[in-house]
């Protein structure tokens, strides 16, 4: 290599171009912010969890299970979430039953029926913000219209209609948009060339859905219902306002349509009046209380991711 | 309608014609049952199957296409070729409706299907699909087993025979049988392109159509698939009309019947509209074209 040092090869010159790197301020500095950012939003959430952890292990491990199995009280040595629990499923499930079937037919509307127009793109923007509305304004809607139409039909159940009902109404109303966006997505997910396909063959528009894209769309539309599902499981301000409310309980009695009718309370719900309770005691018994939700939470989670890695299909 | 002269189907019929062979009887809805009645009486030609009358599209205040007139034979495959642009896809979705599913898009003139008017008030648009099949560009297999797929359109239709015997049927005269007669049951999406288009052309078959259309079905295919598809093309017409976009002049000249040459016109106000310049038997076009623009395409000089 030497010897041939006095006029440098071709070999040596690249060898020399394309080897050591050069390295800016900015080619380290830049990912390092980044990553600054990142563990700092990752730290916010780690101490959250550190700290409903570390409060809520008495109550864990003092009370066991029936932090989850006792019915309310106002003794924090006793009390458990039970018909915080049941509530929250009952209205999540009125939230299922209306929020569903109404979403999922508004967005296969949208994407395979409506003519693409000023006033369907108008339809298409405003969902869009509806689903950007506070909560707190649902639950005003919710008062207004679900509460008073409940009274005067005479199915108040003796809170005046500030029933199971109204709650499960106002939550499906507010995650009505999200489920009409991401039930328009995953139909939109469906090539175009699918549908020719089924029209090539003589097809009519509704056995092309029936048929093909709906169920081609349905993973899609599951993963986005199992999520709103955990939406509407965790909102708590709309709830305030409709009658969620820890000094009614449902008890276990009654049939169903006594409790759809009747008092109720919600597991975030109880959250928020557990926190304003003095004491310890209470103070473990809420941290309790926010480790269920977000075991509930994080399972739906999980759900959906394990949903849509398993059927959701690549085009 | 200044392409009278050139489509002019009594004289223009070269040698390479097939004379109506007969169409296999027995399945199948007699063709044309349903549609005849309805739509403007019409005189066609011996064994023409859609005369295509001052054809114009629009896709909004965009003129795609501009007055387009031909005669096309049953039995023959016709090849539309002409540059990007110029329309011949456009035409093509015009003989089975399928430019209805865009909004925006109109279709004026007429295309006469058997003499009737197949966009005629009574047509109804499913009807017109269940006779006339289209293969696509790229393969569209439905994400279902490969049986389903075949299946799916004799099903809707109401098909009442033994549905695995037209399965095996649909896929032997596709000459797909050999390759999954053993994994009828299997995710299409299992198949290679070339396997998954030969699927696409058996489904289209399966329902008895009267006619294929196919649009660059060889496109996305390798030279080995592309021969097996363009045989299949030659070994299809016997017993239905096909007509064929292609990109591949070659193609074109090897499995058509007959050409028509499409070019683009591009206004001063950048609005390109495709437009018919020559339809002709396939050896006069590639041989002896009437029109310049025709030879200059066909010698490689533009498009």
């Amino acid at each position: 290599m030497a010897a041939r040092a006095a006029t440098p090869s071709t070999a040596d010159l690249v060898r020399q171009s394309i080897q050591g790197r050069r390295l800016g301020f900015g080619d380290i500095a830049f990912p390092a912010a980044l990553l600054l950012a990142l563990l700092f939003a990752l730290l916010f959430l780690a101490t959250l969890l550190v700290d409903i952890f570390a409060k809520s292990w008495s109550a864990l491990s003092g009370r066991g299970w029936s932090v989850v199995s006792n019915p309310l009280t106002l003794n924090a040595e006793t009390a458990g979430l039970w018909q915080s629990i049941m509530g929250s499923l009952g209205l999540v499930a009125v939230v299922a039953l209306l929020a569903f079937p109404i979403g999922i037919s508004a967005a296969v509307y949208l994407e395979e029926y409506a003519p693409d127009n000023r006033f369907t793109r108008l339809v298409n923007t405003n969902i869009r913000n509806l689903a950007g509305v506070p909560s707190i304004v649902y639950g005003i809607l919710g008062f207004t219209i679900f509460v008073r139409f409940i009274r005067a039909v005479g199915a108040g159940g003796g809170v005046g209609g500030k029933n199971l009902l109204a709650g499960g109404l106002t939550l499906a109303a507010l995650v009505l948009p999200i489920v009409i966006i991401t039930s328009a997505e995953a139909l939109r997910a469906v090539p175009q060339s699918i549908r020719e396909a089924g029209f090539g063959v003589g097809a009519t528009r509704w056995e092309v859905i029936r048929y093909h894209v709906v169920p081609y769309a349905a993973p899609g539309i599951l993963t986005g219902t199992v999520l709103t599902l955990a939406r509407a499981f965790g909102e708590t301000a709309p709830l305030l306002l409709v009658g969620a409310a820890t000094g009614f309980f449902s008890t276990g009695s009654g049939n169903l349509i006594d409790k759809t009718l009747g008092p109720y309370t919600a597991l975030p719900v109880t959250i928020f009046s557990w926190a304003r309770q003095p004491g310890a005691d209470f103070r473990s018994l809420t941290a309790a209380a926010i480790v269920v939700l977000l075991v509930v939470l994080l399972t739906a989670n999980a759900a959906a991711i394990i949903l849509r890695n398993r059927y959701e299909r690549k085009w | 309608m200044g392409e009278d002269q050139l489509t002019d189907s009594t004289t223009a019929a070269g040698p390479t014609i097939a004379t109506g062979e007969a169409r296999p009887a027995g399945r199948g809805v007699s063709v044309g049952s349903a549609l005849r009645g309805t739509g403007r009486p019409a005189e066609p030609a011996q064994n023409t199957i859609f005369d295509v009358r001052g054809l114009r599209v629009f896709y909004g205040s965009f003129q795609a296409v501009a007055d387009a007139t031909m005669a096309i034979r049953e039995h023959e495959i016709t090849a539309l070729i002409g540059p990007s642009g110029c329309g011949k896809t456009t035409v093509l979705r015009c003989f089975n409706r399928m430019n209805d599913l865009i909004d925006t898009a109109r279709v004026e003139g007429t295309i006469l299907y058997h003499g009737t008017d197949i966009y005629g008030e009574k047509v109804d648009p499913v009807e017109v699909r269940r006779r006339i099949g289209m293969v696509f560009q790229k393969p569209n297999p439905f994400p279902k087993s490969i049986y389903d797929n075949i299946a799916f359109g004799p099903r809707i239709a109401g098909y009442k025979g033994n549905m695995d015997d037209l399965v095996e049927e649909s896929l032997t005269r596709a000459a797909l049988w050999d390759e999954v007669s053993d994994k009828l049951k299997e995710s299409a999406y299992a198949l290679s392109g070339g396997q998954q288009q030969r699927l696409c052309i058996a489904r289209a078959i399966a329902t008895s159509p009267d006619v294929l259309l196919m649009d660059e079905p060889c496109s996305s295919l390798d030279p080995i698939a592309t021969l097996r598809i363009e045989e299949l093309m030659i070994e299809l017409k016997r017993d239905y009309s096909i007509i064929i976009v292609t990109h591949n002049m070659q193609q074109a000249a090897r499995v058509s019947d007959r050409t028509a040459f499409f070019t683009v016109d591009v206004k001063q106000t950048g609005m390109r509209t495709g437009r018919l310049v020559e339809f002709d038997a396939t050896d006069a076009i590639f041989t002896n074209p009437r029109e310049k623009q025709t030879e200059d395409y066909i010698t490689g000089r533009f498009g």
